[in-house]
């Protein structure tokens, strides 16, 4: 296969990046797509030029690390990740677009690589439970539903890869927060916390300048694990619920 | 009370305005609805003149309706606030290739939003304003002497432009409710797999409905059908 590749180049957050044209003549339609940047990057080296910068990690489909805009929608046209996709997937001589996440969030370190810290922050801000030490508890001990519990682990699927931002036109991160809110709101692990959490997330994830949710559903269509709105909506009852009805926390400095 | 405006300054709160506003203004259009319905009956404007002046003297129907004032200004406003903001939140460099992956009108609710205030804004000064500031002619139906409401109408859905312009409104009416009527329902955490396909039967039939009947009233009074 021989393409045309676009791709995004630029040097460090703080400079103007503009689009590069490479022709790739040694494509194999059994590469990865990332295969295929590898074999471009190993020219390009050969060359003395600077390697395309991307994202990646397991190369599973499990890690989340793996990013690309590619014409058009993040991680491809297939709904899996970028890493999971192959070059059959796209057609002799066709011309392939590709470009970082876009959003004020996640600033552009170099290339293809966007900064996604924020999503780390959010989770820090209340994706956790506390668990008492001692003894061992016996896993089976707490009655669930099934359909509640299939419902809390398809939610902690998310890994967290950021698509649902870049496919939003306002960059909202609401797929992602609403999924890590969910999978501890419904199961019973997670109750102690559950007015805190989705008080916390939400102001995290508005402190970190993600935009609204205008409910397009272009996150649902593009998450490679197939996390639903149904969640968003969870998210924001439990936000509500939380924010009309939890205990007001006032912090007071100083002590003595 | 700094709870209170947090929550509606955060991004889910501006988006329950959004949500709470945009139900009362459909409930709205339903009842505008009903009474413009009577535009179409044979009877040479009487009983739509009286309905007019019924819901332009009666205290309680005006106290709701400077509610509906402040609704549609809260909604606009409020809604090309949040534009302007998640604008911000995709950041200076856009995509060469825009996502597609969701519904036309779900992408474009400012755009046509914007249409439907400017429609709004013309909408009110010929009818309205005419009706409640305006120096319109009156008729005396049963002794009671009421503001010839109709006439005003008759008039200008004789214009051809005008009920082009109306008609064209009335679609941007019907894409905005298309996304709009369910949107609101999700936005508020009322999503469930019992209630969902009823909320999207009902949201998208009166997408389709409500502005079509608004958008028939011009086009046969127009071309002088009534029934």
């Amino acid at each position: 296969m021989k393409i045309t590749l676009k791709v995004w180049r630029q040097k460090d957050t703080n400079s103007k990046g503009a689009f590069k044209t490479y022709q790739h003549d040694h494509v194999s339609p059994d590469m990865s797509f990332l295969e295929m940047i590898d074999v471009l990057n190993e020219e390009l080296t050969h060359k003395g030029e600077e390697p395309i910068a991307f994202d990646h990690d397991c190369r599973e489909g499990i890690c989340g690390m793996c990013s690309l805009y590619i014409n058009g929608r993040p991680h491809g046209p297939l709904q899996t990740t970028t890493c999971q996709l192959h070059m059959r997937s796209f057609t002799d001589g066709q011309t392939i677009t590709v470009e970082p996440w876009r959003a004020s969030a996640f600033p552009v370190v170099k290339d293809l690589v966007v900064d996604r810290t924020a999503f780390d922050r959010i989770q820090q801000a209340g994706g956790y439970i506390n668990v008492n030490t001692g003894g061992v508890p016996d896993a089976n001990v707490i009655p669930i539903a099934k359909k509640i519990a299939d419902e809390a682990f398809d939610a902690a699927t998310c890994i967290g890869c950021g698509a649902c931002v870049a496919a939003c036109k306002n960059a909202s991160a609401m797929l992602f927060v609403s999924a890590k809110v969910s999978q501890f709101a419904l199961l019973p692990q997670g109750q102690v916390e559950r007015k805190e959490r989705a008080e916390k997330m939400v102001a995290q994830m508005d402190a970190e300048g993600f935009g609204s949710c205008t409910n397009t559903y272009a996150c649902e269509a593009e998450c490679p694990k197939g996390i639903k709105v149904t969640n968003i909506a969870r998210m924001n009852r439990e936000y509500f619920t939380a924010m009309l009805s939890s205990y007001q926390i006032e912090t007071k400095g100083g002590g003595d | 009370m700094k709870w209170f405006l947090d929550l509606f300054s955060s991004s889910l709160g501006r988006k329950v305005l959004m949500a709470l506003t945009g139900i009362f203004l459909i409930l709205f259009l339903a009842v505008h609805l009903a009474g413009n319905l009577q535009l179409l009956k044979d009877d040479a404007g009487k009983s739509f003149n009286i309905y007019a002046d019924f819901m332009g003297h009666n205290p309680l129907i005006q106290l709701v309706s400077k509610g509906n004032f402040a609704f549609i200004l809260l909604h606009a406003i409020w809604g090309i606030m949040l534009t302007i903001k998640n604008r911000k939140a995709r950041g200076p460099q856009g995509y060469a290739n825009p996502n597609k992956s969701s519904v036309w009108a779900s992408r474009n609710m400012g755009i046509l939003g914007t249409l439907i205030l400017i429609f709004l804004v013309i909408h009110l000064k010929d009818f309205y304003a005419q009706a409640h500031f305006g120096s319109l002619s009156t008729q005396v139906y049963e002794g009671k002497e009421v503001t010839d409401l109709y006439t005003q109408v008759a008039y200008w859905f004789n214009v051809e432009w005008y009920v082009s312009l109306y008609v064209i409104c009335m679609a941007a009416l019907g894409f905005h409710l298309w996304h709009g009527f369910a949107s609101a329902f999700q936005t508020l955490g009322l999503n469930h797999m019992k209630y969902n396909p009823v909320i999207n039967f009902v949201g998208k039939t009166f997408a389709v409905v409500v502005p079509i009947a608004f958008a028939i009233i011009p086009i046969f009074m127009y071309l002088g059908i009534s029934f």
